[in-house]
């Protein structure tokens, strides 16, 4: 089934009119859940009052950041074991997507921290050190990409860093897990305190699907980026060398 | 490893261009060193304040040591083609990656661990602190080096590729560092070394793979 997918004809066929979909959907989602989240939905005092409206952009790009990150890495196992081009593609793609969902995850956190925690940055926090770790990983699979001189290079690079930072997240996680519950100041007040309320819940599942569309459309659209790329850089190519 | 030759080859031969070049070896010690005497210019000097956070400058000593040399370990394995007869051998390249990350911790990692009672001397450690502690040092800093190994294997091909390495290896290095910070706290319990040496195991498990991934991909 994958590599019925995996024909870049195919992918820009399918893709030409899914990103205007996936994009005319997903604002609307998320126009609608911000639309809740500012005006409709009551503030929540125990959360810092107003300011804990910014939960309905920090907990998608939370989720975001991490789906985004396996995602880079699935998407890097495919291309290093068969070879997929687009799965190299779509990892690259991915890569700044998620890297900037982690960026408004880790700012809209702080953001919200610094009302109701009173400090704009907490060490001590397990998935604040977990997210600015991920965060660091795309910044390195990024950079390391664009060191590379060529594209086969840079894929292969790009996929190898990928894979060996995936196996090592689960023991960051658990690492960060277990120095955070030794520091763990009295002062802080944690989110997973009272379960969440239904009126709270429909719009952020809705603000997280919308997102989570919006993500897949702006993947689409670099993949589209790179495809066009490189028949550029064929028809140059070929310019060159046929004179 | 039915032929041995070229891993005990890669293994010696690292052990001694690190004493061939100059100074080579002397590099990292210079280094770890300076690191750690900047601490009590921007700190302070005063003894109470030093003796909390010298164990935990010791660390990030060793983290930044350990990365300095990472960039010329295997680039100039590359450069002069040793790389390639490597990757043409027999024996696996993993394990030649392994015994060249392994003579280079021995070279330029061991002497770092042997000097932290020296400069925890002078950070105000308690010498009966250090002592123990050097232990947690020298699997901590295996873990660097391998971390870092596959980190210098990917920016193998990459000129000036030492920054790089270090942000490709920094994250990694994330465990070992809170364990071996947490394993060298005074009344540490002994699941935290425990954790450390799990960390260095998983290292040892994962990263042999992912540097001959890269260095295949360095030679092609």
């Amino acid at each position: 089934m994958i590599s019925a997918f995996a024909n870049p004809h195919r992918f820009m066929g399918l893709s030409r009119w899914l990103i205007p979909a996936c994009l005319a959907v997903s604002l609307t989602l998320i126009a609608w859940s911000v639309w809740q989240a500012l005006w409709i939905v009551p503030k929540d005092e125990y959360q810092g009052g107003d300011i804990m409206r910014a939960m309905f952009i920090h907990v998608p790009s939370a989720w975001l950041a991490m789906g985004s990150y396996m995602s880079l890495a699935l998407a890097s196992f495919v291309w290093f074991v068969w070879r997929h081009e687009l799965a190299d593609m779509a990892a690259k793609s991915i890569a700044p997507v998620g890297a900037g969902y982690t960026a408004v995850c880790l700012a809209t956190g702080s953001i919200w921290g610094k009302p109701t925690w009173g400090t704009w940055w907490l060490w001590d926090d397990a998935r604040m050190m977990s997210v600015l770790v991920m965060f660091f990983l795309f910044l390195g699979y990024m950079a390391l990409r664009a060191a590379m001189d060529t594209r086969q290079k840079a894929a292969r690079a790009g996929a190898i860093l990928a894979m060996v930072g995936a196996v090592n997240v689960p023991l960051i996680k658990f690492s960060v897990d277990i120095w955070a519950s030794l520091h763990q100041g009295a002062s802080v007040v944690r989110m997973d305190g009272p379960s969440m309320p239904a009126v709270y819940l429909g719009p952020l599942l809705i603000g997280a699907l919308g997102h989570l569309i919006f993500f897949a459309a702006l993947t689409m659209q670099l993949m589209r980026a790179e495809v066009w790329q490189r028949r550029a850089d064929v028809l140059i190519a070929r310019k060159l060398s046929g004179g | 490893m039915r032929q041995p030759a070229p891993i005990r080859a890669a293994f010696r031969q690292a052990i001694a261009e690190a004493w061939a070049g100059g100074a080579g070896a002397l590099l990292p010690i210079g280094f770890f060193a300076g690191a750690a005497m900047l601490v009590p210019f921007t700190i302070g000097t005063e003894a109470s304040q030093l003796a909390s956070i010298g164990a935990g400058v010791l660390w990030v000593a060793l983290a930044l040591a350990s990365l300095v040399s990472m960039e010329r370990l295997f680039q100039a394995d590359l450069e002069d083609g040793t790389l390639e007869l490597w990757a043409q051998e027999d024996a696996p390249l993993f394990m030649i990656a392994t015994a060249k990350i392994l003579a280079h911790w021995f070279v330029s990692g061991l002497p770092l661990v042997l000097l932290t009672p020296l400069i925890g001397v002078t950070l105000q450690i308690p010498a009966e602190a250090v002592l123990p502690a050097m232990l947690s040092y020298g699997l901590g800093g295996l873990a660097f080096f391998l971390w870092g190994g596959v980190a210098g294997a990917l920016a193998a091909s990459v000129p000036r590729g030492g920054l790089l390495i270090a942000l490709l290896a920094l994250p990694l290095f994330i465990p070992t560092a809170i364990f071996g910070a947490l394993a060298v706290e005074p009344q540490a319990e002994p699941t935290n070394l425990l954790f450390l040496c799990a960390s260095t195991l998983f290292a040892l498990a994962v990263a042999p793979f992912g540097a001959s991934a890269a260095l295949r991909l360095a030679v092609d």
